[in-house]
C-alpha cells in the first residue's frame, strides 16, 4: 500500500482501514473454526466493506470439491453465522476471488496445485502476491505444513509483496515443544510475519481492558499495591470435553486456558503504561509483567486442580470427565485448574492474583475483578456496614460484556446501613448494539500487518516458564479433585483462598 | 409505554420521563447522545423511523420536533406544546419524545429542547428537510456539537452547496457526503493499488444529486486536478473516471449496487456499492461527533470550480460571489496541507 495516496487522509476519520490487495489461504478449511468463524468473518469484512476489491479466499482440505461446491459450503456458512446480513452484491464480490485445492498435507502436487491457484489469483484479482496462511490445522500437521510452504516457494516474500502465517493455540504443551515449534515457523516466516491467534486479544473488552485503564484517570491511582487487596481472573465454560477428548486428554485446563488466555488477560490487567500502543511498545510491557510474575512457594498448597464428576448442569444431567467417550478412566487431566501468583515488581508486590479456569462450572464467563482493600478506617458502626462486601472493578469480558463497579450504599430509611450496590456499564447499552467478532477484528489486522493484539514467541515462551514447574508438580503429587458438574468447582479452590482470608467472586 | 401529554411543558415532560422509566423497571440509562430531528409532520415518520434504526447502535434519546403550520390569525397568536413520550419496547434501545409545536413556540423550539437534554452526552439535530441556510446560529442548532443537514432533499441542491460552504461551522455536516463515504474508501483502495499519478477526473451521475458534486470536489481538492462533472440518468452516482500517467482507473456503478473496478494492466472486479438507507446514513453520522475537516475542505473547494456542469445552473454564477471571500479567508490552511502533499507523492512516485 502507498502512503503517498493523496486520496488516504489521517484526518479523515470516515475512510475505514482498508486492507491492501491480498487473500487468504485456509488450511483445514472444512473444520468446524473455519465454517462457524473464519468463513463469517471474512463476509462480514467484506460487508462493511473493509476487503479490497479483489479479495480472493482459498481454501485446502483433503475433500473432493470443485470451486462451486466450496463456494456452496461459504454460502451456508455465511448465511447461517454470519453477524451482518447477507446481502448478494457482496457475495457476489466475494465469490469472484474464491478458490479451492483438493490435497492432503503432504501431497506435493497439491502444493503446486496451490501454488498456480495463487498465481492465478494475482493475475485474475490482482491480490498482487499478498498472502496469509491460516493454519486452522491440529498441531502436529504444523510442522508438514509449514514445511511444504517452504518448499514450494509460497512462503517466499518477493519485492514489495507479503505472506504471513497465521497460526492458532495451542502454542506447544511446554516450553521446550513450543520452542520448537516456534523454532519450525521461524524458519519458514519472519518471526514479524507470524500472527498467533489468541481470540480472546480481538474482544473489544479485552481491549478496553487499555482505555480504561491508560484513557481515564479515575482508575489509574488506585491500581496498585496500596489500593487493590487481590485480584481473580476467572473463566468458566458450562460445556464438558464434547467431542474433544482426542486434544482435550493429556493437555488440560491449565494449558488449554491458563497458558495463553488467563496470562494474557493477567499480563494487559498488571501491566505498566506502554509508552505507545503500537506492537512493540505493547509487548515490551507485557513481556516485562509476564517476566515478574513468581509462582508461590508451596505449590500443593497455593495450586488446586480439578476434574468434573457427574452431576447436574443447568437442568441437564451431565457425566464426569472420566466417564466421557475416549477418556482413559484413570486419567489425571485437569478440567478444572485454579492457581495462584504474585507479581514482583514496586506496583504489584504482595498482591496475589488467583486464575481459575474449568469446565463444567456454573455458566460461561470470564472476568477480571479487581478487589480492593477495605477502608482502613471506618466511621460507621460494624453493624452498619455488616453487609459490606470489598469494593470491586469487574470487568466482564463475555458474555454480557461491560464493567461493573461494586462499592457500598445507604439503604433507604432512618437507620444507618450500608449495602453493596453495583454500577452497571455495558457495551450493548452504550454501544453498537453489534460489536466486530474477535476474528473479524483479528483477520482484518493480520491482512494490514498490524501486530498489535497478537502474542509473541517471547510472551509464549514466558507463559510456558510460568505453567511449566506446576504441571511438573501436579505429575508428580497427588490426584485432581473431583467436583460435581454444575458447581464452582472443586472445595480444595475454596479453601485455598479461604486460608488467605479471601473467597471467590461468584461471577 | 407510551404517554401522551397535551397543553404541556418541558418539566412535564421530563417527570413523565422518569415515571415511565421506573413503572418499566430500568431507571439505568446507557444512552450515549441526544438526536434532535426538527421536521415537518409529513416527513417526521419515515426521520423517526430511520432515527429508531440507527438507535441499534448508537442508543439515544430522540427528540422529534414537530413544527405545526398555522393557518389562521388565531392559531398563530395561541401557542401550545404536546408531547407523545415513548420508552422500552415503543422506542428501540432508547427514549423518544415526540413533540407538536403549535403557534409562537414554534419560533422557541430551542426552550422545549433544552430542558429534555441528556445530561453531559452530546447533543445531533438532524434537519431531514427545510435545514435552516445557517445551521450553526439556527437556535436549535446551536445547542448541538453536530448538525446534519441533507441538501439531497432541497430543490436547488447546488444553491444549497454553495449556502452550506459558505456558512460552514464545524461541526456541520450532510448525509450527501455521507452517502459516498464507500465510493471515497473504493477509490482510495483503487489508488493504493496503483503508483501512478491522476492527471484529470470525470465524476458521473444524476443530475440534481449533490453528492455527484461533493464526491467531485473532494476529488479535485485531494488530487488538485481538473474534475469535470457529467450528467446520466442515474441511479445515484453512475461513475468515476480517473485518467493516470499510467492509463485509466474506472469504477463505474451502472445498477446502484454491484459496481465494477477496472485499473489499466489489473483484471476487472466486481465490488459491492450498495446505496444505503438513511437509516445507515445516520449511523454513520453519529458515528464520529467531531468536527469533519476533510467535508469542509471539499465543500469549500467549491462548486464553481469544478468544470462546470453542461446544465448550466444558474445558481453557479450566484455561489461564486457568496463563496469566494469566506472560502478563502478560512480554507487556507486545509489547502496547504493538501498542496504540501503533491509534492511528496511525486518525488515517491519517480
Amino acid at each position: 500500500m502507498s502512503s503517498s495516496n493523496p486520496l488516504r487522509d489521517p484526518a479523515d476519520r470516515r475512510l475505514p482501514r482498508i486492507a491492501g490487495p491480498s487473500g487468504l489461504v485456509i488450511f483445514g478449511v472444512t473444520g468446524d473454526l473455519s465454517r462457524k468463524k473464519l468463513m463469517p468473518a471474512v463476509y462480514d469484512l467484506a460487508n462493511r466493506g473493509l476487503l479490497p476489491p479483489g479479495f480472493s479466499l482459498v481454501g485446502f482440505a483433503r475433500r473432493d470439491w470443485e470451486h462451486e461446491d466450496f463456494a456452496q459450503v461459504v454460502h451456508d456458512a455465511v448465511k447461517e453465522h454470519s453477524r451482518t446480513p447477507f446481502r448478494e452484491e457482496v457475495w457476489q464480490q466475494l465469490i469472484q476471488g474464491m478458490r479451492f485445492v483438493q490435497g492432503t498435507f503432504d501431497d506435493d502436487e497439491a502444493f503446486e496445485r496451490l501454488r498456480g491457484t495463487i498465481e492465478e489469483l494475482d493475475k485474475a484479482q490482482g491480490t498482487g502476491g499478498n498472502f496469509a496462511f491460516y493454519l486452522s490445522v491440529p498441531p502436529k500437521s504444523f510442522p508438514v505444513v509449514i514445511q511444504q510452504l517452504k518448499k514450494h516457494g509460497l512462503a517466499d516474500q518477493s519485492s514489495g509483496s507479503w505472506r504471513r502465517a497465521v497460526i492458532e493455540k495451542p502454542f506447544g504443551h511446554d516450553l521446550r515443544s513450543a520452542e520448537e515449534l516456534n523454532a519450525i515457523v521461524h524458519e519458514v516466516f519472519a518471526p514479524d510475519q507470524v500472527f498467533r491467534i489468541d481470540h480472546y486479544l480481538g474482544k473489544e473488552t479485552v481491549q478496553n481492558i487499555l482505555a480504561l485503564r491508560f484513557a481515564n484517570t479515575m482508575f489509574e491511582p488506585i491500581w496498585n499495591r496500596s489500593y487493590v487487596d487481590h485480584v481473580q481472573i476467572t473463566m468458566a465454560e458450562d460445556i464438558g470435553i464434547g467431542g474433544r477428548a482426542g486434544y482435550y486428554d493429556g493437555i488440560g485446563a491449565a494449558r488449554d486456558v491458563i497458558q495463553n488466555h488467563l496470562l494474557q488477560l493477567l499480563a494487559l490487567t498488571a501491566m505498566e503504561e506502554p509508552a505507545s500502543f503500537d506492537a512493540d511498545a505493547l509487548a515490551a510491557e507485557k513481556t516485562k509483567v509476564l517476566g515478574a510474575v513468581r509462582l508461590p512457594k508451596d505449590l500443593g498448597r497455593d495450586t488446586v486442580r480439578g476434574q468434573y464428576a457427574a452431576g447436574w448442569q443447568g437442568g441437564a444431567q451431565a457425566v464426569g470427565y472420566l466417564e466421557e467417550d475416549g477418556i482413559d478412566p484413570k486419567s489425571k487431566t485437569d478440567t478444572y485448574a485454579a492457581i495462584k501468583v504474585g507479581i514482583d515488581n514496586r506496583r504489584w508486590a504482595g498482591v496475589p492474583f488467583y486464575l481459575r479456569t474449568g469446565k463444567r462450572l456454573g455458566r460461561r464467563v470470564t472476568e477480571i475483578a479487581v478487589v480492593f482493600q477495605r477502608a482502613p478506617h471506618s466511621p460507621f458502626d460494624t453493624t452498619a456496614t455488616e453487609e459490606l462486601g470489598s469494593n470491586a472493578i469487574v470487568i466482564r469480558v463475555q458474555p454480557d460484556e461491560g464493567v461493573t463497579v461494586r462499592f457500598g450504599s445507604k439503604v433507604p430509611g432512618t437507620s444507618m446501613e450500608i449495602r453493596d450496590v453495583s454500577m452497571d456499564f455495558a457495551y450493548g447499552e452504550s454501544f453498537t448494539e453489534s460489536s466486530p467478532e474477535a476474528y473479524e477484528r483479528l483477520i482484518l489486522d493480520v491482512l494490514l500487518g498490524d501486530a498489535n493484539l497478537f502474542p509473541r514467541t517471547e510472551e509464549v515462551e514466558l507463559s510456558w516458564k510460568i505453567l511449566d514447574p506446576i504441571e511438573e508438580y501436579w505429575d508428580q503429587h497427588g490426584t485432581p479433585a473431583q467436583y460435581p458438574a454444575g458447581t464452582w468447582g472443586p472445595a480444595e479452590a475454596d479453601d485455598m483462598l479461604e486460608r488467605d482470608g479471601r473467597s471467590w467472586r461468584r461471577p | 409505554m407510551k404517554t401522551d401529554l397535551t397543553d404541556t411543558t418541558a418539566s412535564k415532560i421530563n417527570k413523565a420521563l422518569v415515571l415511565g422509566r421506573r413503572a418499566i423497571g430500568t431507571p439505568a440509562v446507557g444512552m450515549v447522545l441526544t438526536l434532535v430531528i426538527v421536521t415537518d409532520e409529513e416527513n417526521a415518520y419515515d426521520a423517526l423511523r430511520a432515527a429508531s434504526d440507527a438507535a441499534h447502535e448508537h442508543p439515544s434519546r430522540t427528540l422529534v420536533v414537530i413544527k405545526r403550520v398555522s393557518r389562521s390569525p388565531r392559531d398563530r397568536t395561541t401557542s401550545r406544546l404536546d408531547a407523545e413520550v415513548r420508552l422500552g419496547a415503543d422506542a428501540g434501545t432508547g427514549e423518544t419524545i415526540v413533540l407538536r409545536l403549535y403557534g409562537d413556540v414554534v419560533d422557541h423550539a430551542q426552550s422545549v429542547v433544552l430542558p429534555l437534554l441528556l445530561p453531559d452526552a452530546p447533543v445531533v439535530v438532524w434537519w431531514p428537510v427545510n435545514a435552516p441556510l445557517d445551521p450553526a446560529r439556527d437556535p436549535l442548532g446551536a445547542l448541538a456539537q453536530r448538525r446534519v443537514t441533507d441538501t439531497y432533499a432541497c430543490e436547488e441542491p447546488i444553491r444549497e452547496l454553495v449556502a452550506r460552504a459558505d456558512a460552514y461551522a464545524p461541526g456541520d455536516t450532510d448525509l450527501s457526503w455521507t452517502r459516498i463515504t464507500p465510493w471515497r474508501s473504493m477509490l482510495a483502495a483503487a489508488l493504493d493499488q496503483v503508483d501512478c499519478e491522476v492527471q484529470s477526473v470525470e465524476v458521473e451521475g444524476e443530475e440534481y444529486n449533490p453528492s455527484c458534486e461533493l464526491l467531485a470536489m473532494w476529488l479535485a481538492d485531494r488530487l488538485d486536478v481538473p474534475v469535470r462533472r457529467t450528467v446520466s440518468d442515474g441511479p445515484g452516482l453512475t461513475a468515476v473516471r480517473m485518467d493516470t500517467d499510467c492509463g485509466p482507473v474506472v469504477l463505474d456503478r451502472a445498477d446502484g449496487s454491484l459496481a465494477n473496478l477496472s485499473i489499466q494492466g489489473q483484471p476487472g472486479r466486481a465490488v459491492a456499492l450498495k446505496r444505503r438507507e438513511t437509516a445507515e446514513l445516520i449511523a454513520e453520522e453519529l458515528r464520529r461527533l467531531d468536527p469533519d475537516d476533510t467535508y469542509a475542505s471539499a465543500l469549500r473547494y467549491g462548486v464553481d470550480r469544478l468544470n462546470a456542469p453542461a446544465k448550466g445552473d444558474p445558481a453557479g454564477e450566484d455561489g461564486l460571489a457568496v463563496a469566494a471571500p469566506v472560502g478563502t479567508v478560512a480554507k487556507a490552511p486545509a489547502k496547504d496541507a493538501a498542496r504540501e502533499k503533491t509534492p511528496v507523492r511525486k518525488a515517491a512516485a519517480k
